[in-house]
């Protein structure tokens, strides 16, 4: 397989839900089953944000979750990728005017990839941390032309 | 008391299975003294945010407290607009509204068991009974147009028809159902050491189960004959003759142990199959909504004046919404009650007198929206020591204890 070469140092995703409805998070689950099985691409859950390089941020952040949201993305080490799951998150969706909702998720930390969709499916959320990958992979010193050069290697 | 309890905060976050929630438990050495519990990590405001809504635009509302009960709460809280209204429902809608929420308790019941598996250390069982349960969101997809959030149902009827050339795909998943019974069963109720784990522990009795107002299958497990299908027949439920399902039924008797809730569980997978067959049987000819122009709908509602409340049987439990209309565009009053609300005082005397590796799986028998966790601390009072636990300890506890017991 080539594409594990590229992702030589597999991305480890923590999982934190400041409010969603629960449907996100259990496609998120599915993305382990084996219909999805991304563990095949080295993607991992962890259970601490410590271990982890990829932050899967879902729901629409209320007042209680707003400081751990903030105390989560600064345990997670550098350098690091924050995905928001979710219309929720990337937006406020349905939730948009309530007064216990103080999101969206990118009014609080940076935000690098967005996944819309109410909610997603599995599928795209495997796109968006490979979008991840590539923020990452930038991170880690490789030029523009480098990485479009390995996308191809990996498409081909 | 001068001997030493521990104090174990647990949650809110926690990595992978459910929503936010805080829980804190006095241990003494290795058993479970008293719990507090300290929910509204996942507070979002939705009443208040419905009262600002028209009653078409909050039926999209309620689907999203729960994404995995995202059929109950429309099909709740439609029944109520419904009844304030006075709106009949066409039979066919009615047929397709109960094959859609049994889908639902298919899925729900099978994750449900995939997430206990993963409590106690199978994870290959995990991924076995996600792997039966995907099929069940194929069909859903098929039918709706969505995996979660179906966006099917309307008030006085549903979106979306089933088509004649849908059947053969959901009779072929009914059989996958019937066959997947065995394998289920061999897993989950034959297999010894998750008989090892779960009998005994997390009991909750009859009285215990009264006193607490459990519902759903929480309350079946410790043997309380209560089912809305069964006590209140509503929608196509009261065509057929819907018996709730204890755990006696297949053991012979009822301990209200986890072991007990894995049963009832099961065999309301196989119950939901039938009902569902019935529906694809004698599904009536004739219109799905009693009327198909939102607009006009809208009108009638806002000329609407009275109160109305909806009760349907969710996967967790018993689920209402209640409603008055005010002559207005927005609703007066929307108040909805889910079956976690019930169910989160049961776990008070499932948890009393546990040991500390118990505590994932006892947690996950009832079924809650809310559940794993990320982050235990052990904070001992007399030195003020403080000792920090994650959530994979916790589970690494768990699966332990079950080795433990296997050997």
């Amino acid at each position: 397989m080539k594409l594990d070469k590229y992702l030589d140092r597999s991305l480890w995703v923590f999982h934190l839900n400041t409010g969603s409805c629960n449907g996100c998070d259990i496609e998120i689950v599915a993305l382990l089953t084996p219909r999805y099985d991304v563990e095949r691409f080295g993607i991992k859950l962890v259970g601490s944000p410590k271990h982890a390089d990829v932050l899967l941020v879902t729901g629409p952040v209320n007042r209680k979750m707003l400081p751990r949201l903030k105390l989560i993305y600064e345990q997670t080490p550098d350098p690091k990728a924050v995905i928001v799951v979710g219309t929720c998150g990337s937006s406020g969706g349905v939730f948009y005017d309530s007064y216990n909702i103080v999101g969206p998720v990118d009014k609080h930390i940076p935000v690098d990839v967005y996944v819309p969709g109410c909610p997603i499916r599995p599928e795209a959320i495997i796109n968006g941390v490979l979008k991840a990958w590539l923020k990452l992979e930038r991170l880690r010193g490789s030029s523009g032309v480098e990485i479009e050069k390995k996308i191809e290697e990996v498409n081909a | 008391m001068s001997v030493s309890t521990y104090k174990i905060p647990i949650g809110p976050i926690h990595p992978s299975l459910a929503e936010p929630m805080t829980f804190n438990f006095e241990i003494s050495g290795e058993r479970i003294q008293s719990v507090d519990l300290a929910p509204g990590d996942n507070h979002r405001g939705i009443e208040f945010m419905g009262r600002n809504r028209n009653v078409v635009q909050i039926i999209y509302l309620a689907e999203r407290i729960c994404g995995i009960c995202s059929a109950s709460h429309p099909f709740a809280f439609c029944r109520a607009v419904e009844n304030a209204a006075g709106i009949e429902v066409p039979p066919r809608a009615e047929y397709i509204r109960v094959i859609i929420s049994e889908l639902e308790r298919i899925h729900s019941h099978i994750l449900w068991a995939g997430i206990a598996a993963e409590e106690l250390g199978f994870n290959s069982v995990l991924y076995l009974s996600w792997k039966v349960r995907e099929e069940v969101l194929d069909l859903l997809e098929m039918l709706t147009g969505n995996r979660i959030n179906y966006g099917m149902f309307m008030i006085g009827g549903v979106r979306r028809d089933i088509l004649a050339e849908q059947v053969p795909k959901i009779r072929e998943t009914l059989q996958y159902y019937k066959d997947a019974y065995q394998t289920l069963e061999d897993v989950f109720l034959k297999d010894p050491s998750i008989a090892l784990r779960t009998k005994n522990v997390g009991i909750m009795t009859y009285e215990d189960a009264l006193h607490l107002a459990s519902v759903g299958p929480t309350a079946r497990a410790s043997g309380v004959k209560k089912d809305v299908r069964q006590d209140q027949p509503y929608s196509a439920y009261a065509d057929m003759d819907i018996k709730a399902i204890t755990p006696d039924i297949y053991s012979g008797e009822v301990n209200g142990d986890v072991y007990d809730r894995i049963i009832v569980r099961i065999l309301e997978v196989f119950q939901s199959v039938q009902i569902i067959e019935y529906c694809i049987n004698n599904l009536p000819e004739g219109e799905i909504l009693s009327e198909p122009k939102i607009v006009k709908l809208l009108g009638t509602l806002k000329k609407a004046k009275g109160e109305g409340v909806g009760r349907h049987e969710a996967p967790r439990g018993e689920v209402i919404h209640y409603i008055k209309l005010n002559e207005s565009e927005n609703p007066e009053v929307w108040k909805a009650r889910a079956p976690t609300y019930n169910n989160l005082m049961s776990w008070l005397p499932m948890l009393q007198m546990q040991e500390i590796a118990d505590i994932p799986i006892v947690i996950a028998s009832i079924d809650p929206c809310i559940g794993c966790m990320d982050r235990v601390t052990l904070v001992d009072p007399g030195s003020n020591k403080k000792q920090v636990l994650t959530r994979e300890e916790l589970v690494k506890l768990s699966i332990e204890k079950t080795r433990r017991m296997v050997r």
